[in-house]
Order: C-alpha cells, then structure tokens, then sequence
C-alpha cells in the first residue's frame, strides 16, 4: 500500500509536471492521458472502484479525445514550439509554489476527525441509490447541462450563417 | 502508513501544477488541460474525505461523478469557442485575444 502511494503519486505528479513544462502541445496531451491514468489508479487505492473506471471512461478516453482533436484542428507551423510559456510565468510560479507550501502546512496541522469504520466492499449500489433518490434532481439537472452544452458546442463551432 | 493526509497533499500539489499550467501557458489548449488538472485534484479530494472522513457515506463521490460531468461539458463548450475564434484570428495564442480588452 505504502511503496503503491509513492509510485503512483510519483507517476502521476512527474507526468503532470511533464505536460505543464513541454513545448510540444502534442506530447503535453500524452502526458496529460498518464495523469488521468494515475487519478484513476489513485481512486483505485481509496476504494472507489466505480470512480476509477469512470476516470478511465471520461477523461482518459473522452476528453483526451477531445483535446487531441482541438489541437489538431488548431495547429499550424512548427510543433516543437506550439506549447510556449507566457510573460508572466515566474510570477505564476512562485504562486503555484506558494500554493503547495501553504496547502502542505495546513493539511499537516489541522486535526481531521478521521473514521474507523472499514472501507465499504461494494460502491455501484449506494451510489445508483443515492444518484436516483436523494440526489435526482441533481442528476436531471446534469443531464440537461450535458444536453445544453452539446447543442451550444455544435452551434459555436458550426458558426450559424444568416440566411437572409 | 498513508493516511488521508497524503491524499490531500498530493492533490494540492496537483491542483498546483495544474493551476501553474493555466496561468502560465499561451496556447488555449493548454490552458484548457490546466483546468482539467485542477478538476481532477478536487475529484481526489472529495473521494479522499468520502473514503477517510464519511466512510460509508457515498455522497463525497457522487459529487464527483456531478464535477466530472460538468467538465466535460466544459471542455466540449470551450474547445469548439477555440475553434470559432481559431477560424477568426488564425491563432490560439491567448496574447492575441484581445475583444475585451478595454
């Protein structure tokens, strides 16, 4: 479990720091396919299996599809220099930086009341009954948002010509 | 042993990165991908404390499945914008987006 951590979080963070520091967009994708890898393999180690395969489902799947294709259909001229650093990238460092002190000393001091309960065995059945009962409304409401958002990408990127 | 600590530390470090990336990068896109990082580190965070804190209580992970939703439909609204201004400008250059500006 504990050397499982280290590797995985390792992995994880290397990759995401790859993908933030590449100059090639194209290799930053991948990279970022290895992040939403590891997140998966985080949830695994916190025994969401149901949110791991999701993980694996939407984002290493999907949204990596997603961003493949936005860069495909964006991109022109030379690729090792598509990904650039803006002008005010030390002052973003020194707050990421900034960031992860603060986080890191925060979580270290304050007192979590953490539970003993043993982690549950089963998870697709609580969450359906959740998801359909006590939070449906909810669970409409996504399903309209996804349904809006489809339309509007498909208008967006169609570019509606007046007919007149 | 690891504990919910680690978890946390390790998507405040991800967030971090991944708040790095959207503020630092020029193209759209990887400004775009920056955002994702982010969503994700909260993503951990609600399973961690689901798994650490509310054991036994799903509530932290259906709030996730609703994050990841809403990413999606972020990440499919914002490529086809970056699309539509690409087809204006020729560029994916953040600089260069500049109807705002005042």
């Amino acid at each position: 479990m504990t050397i499982m951590f280290w590797v995985i979080a390792i992995i994880t963070l290397g990759s995401a720091l790859m993908m933030v520091m590449n100059r090639n967009i194209f290799h930053s994708a991948l990279f970022m396919i290895v992040t939403f890898i590891g997140v998966a393999a985080t949830y695994l180690m916190l025994q969401a299996d149901f949110m791991a395969a999701v993980q694996v489902l939407v984002y290493g799947g999907a949204i990596a599809i997603f961003v493949v294709f936005g860069i495909m259909l964006t991109q022109r001229g030379d690729m090792k220099q598509s990904n650039l650093f803006s002008k005010h990238a030390p002052l973003a460092a020194i707050v990421a930086l900034a960031l992860i002190v603060i986080n890191g000393v925060m979580v270290l001091k304050t007192n979590w009341a953490v539970s003993n309960a043993a982690p549950p065995t089963e998870t697709v059945g609580p969450i359906a009954e959740l998801m359909l009962q006590k939070y449906v409304i909810p669970f409409e409401v996504a399903a309209i948002l996804l349904l809006v958002a489809l339309i509007g990408a498909v208008i967006i990127a169609k570019e509606v010509k007046k007919t007149s | 042993m690891i504990g919910l600590q680690h978890f946390l530390i390790f998507s405040g470090t991800l967030f971090c990165i991944g708040l790095f990336g959207a503020l630092a990068k020029r193209n759209a896109i990887a400004i775009l991908m920056g955002l994702e990082l982010m969503l994700n580190a909260v993503n951990i965070n609600l399973v961690a404390f689901s798994r650490y804190i509310t054991t036994g209580d799903f509530t932290g992970q259906v709030f996730a499945i609703f994050v990841i939703a809403v990413a999606a439909a972020e990440v499919a609204v914002g490529l086809a914008l970056i699309v539509a201004i690409y087809r204006d400008r020729i560029s994916v250059n953040v600089e260069d987006f500049d109807w705002l500006k005042w």
